[in-house]
Formats: structure tokens, sequence, C-alpha cells
């Protein structure tokens, strides 16, 4: 039963991807790929948990933690360099 | 009955993103896609801890998806409202569509700076530009 569902969400949140690296290669404008890049974070953190379920370990949670501040923190600071042209000032 | 619930959860959740990612394919604009991405993922990266939650039922597993979904859920608005503001400084073009921008007519694209709403106001504002243009500098 779980089984079952398991495989259906890997899929499903592999197209979920897959449309993410479509928007991130064509997108037109950056903001355009910055979002593409900030929904592909989050679905890499739902990648890692499904991949937990599937293992029944417990070990790679603070992967997942550790994707999210990442990813946050990355994605602000694209912004701030599409914002002042430099990261650090 | 917990392996049904679980299941459940984690198929809305996986459809939830994939919704979100239909929505930056399809949809025509930068806000627009922002509007679909921002919630769709943080609603599945919620569904998904509650499925992972019930999988293991233990107290270290509950801290860590309470920790990841608090921390999604704080930080998505955060980074959307960045990605918008950094997309309207560089001029992104708005859908054909879009009924309503009251940012523009009071925005300066050229100086970035934001006038009050009030017309007096709006009318100093433009007098002191080339007094106070020299403190926002660096943003140009």
């Amino acid at each position: 039963m779980i089984g079952i569902a398991l495989w259906i969400s890997f899929f499903l949140v592999a197209m979920a991807i897959i449309l993410n690296a479509y928007r991130l290669l064509v997108g037109p404008s950056l903001p355009d790929r910055i979002i593409a890049l900030d929904t592909m974070y989050v679905n890499s953190i739902a990648l890692i948990i499904l991949y937990t379920i599937w293992l029944s370990t417990r070990v790679y949670f603070e992967g997942a933690l550790l994707i999210a501040m990442l990813g946050f923190i990355s994605t602000v600071a694209v912004c701030k360099y599409l914002l002042r042209g430099d990261i650090i000032e | 009955m917990i392996e049904l619930l679980q299941g459940f959860l984690l198929l809305a959740g996986s459809l939830f993103m994939l919704i979100a990612a239909l929505g930056i394919v399809r949809l025509p604009d930068l806000l627009t896609r922002m509007h679909a991405s921002t919630k769709g993922a943080s609603l599945g990266v919620m569904l998904l801890m509650a499925g992972v939650a019930l999988h293991f039922l233990e107290e270290v597993v509950f801290a860590r998806t309470i920790a990841i979904t608090f921390f999604v859920l704080m930080t998505a608005p955060v980074a959307a409202h960045a990605i918008g503001r950094a997309g309207y400084f560089v001029g992104i073009e708005l859908w054909k569509g879009t009924l309503k921008d009251e940012l523009r007519p009071n925005y300066n694209p050229l100086s970035h700076r934001l006038h009050s709403g009030l017309k007096k106001t709006a009318k100093e504002a433009d007098m002191k530009t080339p007094d106070t243009d020299e403190n926002n500098k660096h943003e140009g």
C-alpha cells in the first residue's frame, strides 16, 4: 500500500523537478530562473524526504534542513546581486 | 488505517508540488509564477512532512519535521518578496491582461525612488529629487 503511494510520489516530484528545469533553461528573464531555482530546492527537500521513507533511516533529515537553509540564503543572495550589483558591500 | 492516511498525505503533497511546477511553466508572468510556486511548494512540503512524521512516529523525527516545516513556512514569503522586488527593479514586463499597477505612477525607474501616494508630497519629492539623489547613488 505505502509502496505504491511512495512510487507515485517519486514520479510526481520528479516530474515537478523536470518542469522546473525546463523553466530554468528556457526562462526569458533572470528573475524567472531565480524562481525556478527557488522551487527546485523545495522539490529537492521533498525528494530527500521520500528517500528517507523508502530507506527507513533517519540520517537524511539534517540534509533536508541544510538544503532549506542554504537554498533560502542563496536565493536572497542572488536577489541582492540583482538589486545592488554586489553581494557583500 | 495510519498507512492509508500516510499514503494520502504523501500523494497530496507531491501533487501540490507538481501543481506548483505546472504553474511555473504555464503562467505568463513573473508575479503570477511567484504566486503559484511559493504557496504550492510550501503546502506540498508541509503535507510531506506530516506524512513522514506519521511513518516514523518518534520524537526526534517530530522535532526535525516541525523544524523543517517552520523554516520553509518562514522563509518562503521572504524569498518571494525579495524575488519580486528584484524583478520589478530589473524592469520585467507585466502580463498584457494586468489590470492595475499601482506602483508604476509613483515609481521612478531611473533613480529607483518611491514617492508617496499623496499628490502634494509627490510634488515635493519631485522637487527634492536632485538633492537626495546623492544618498542613493550606489543603488543605481
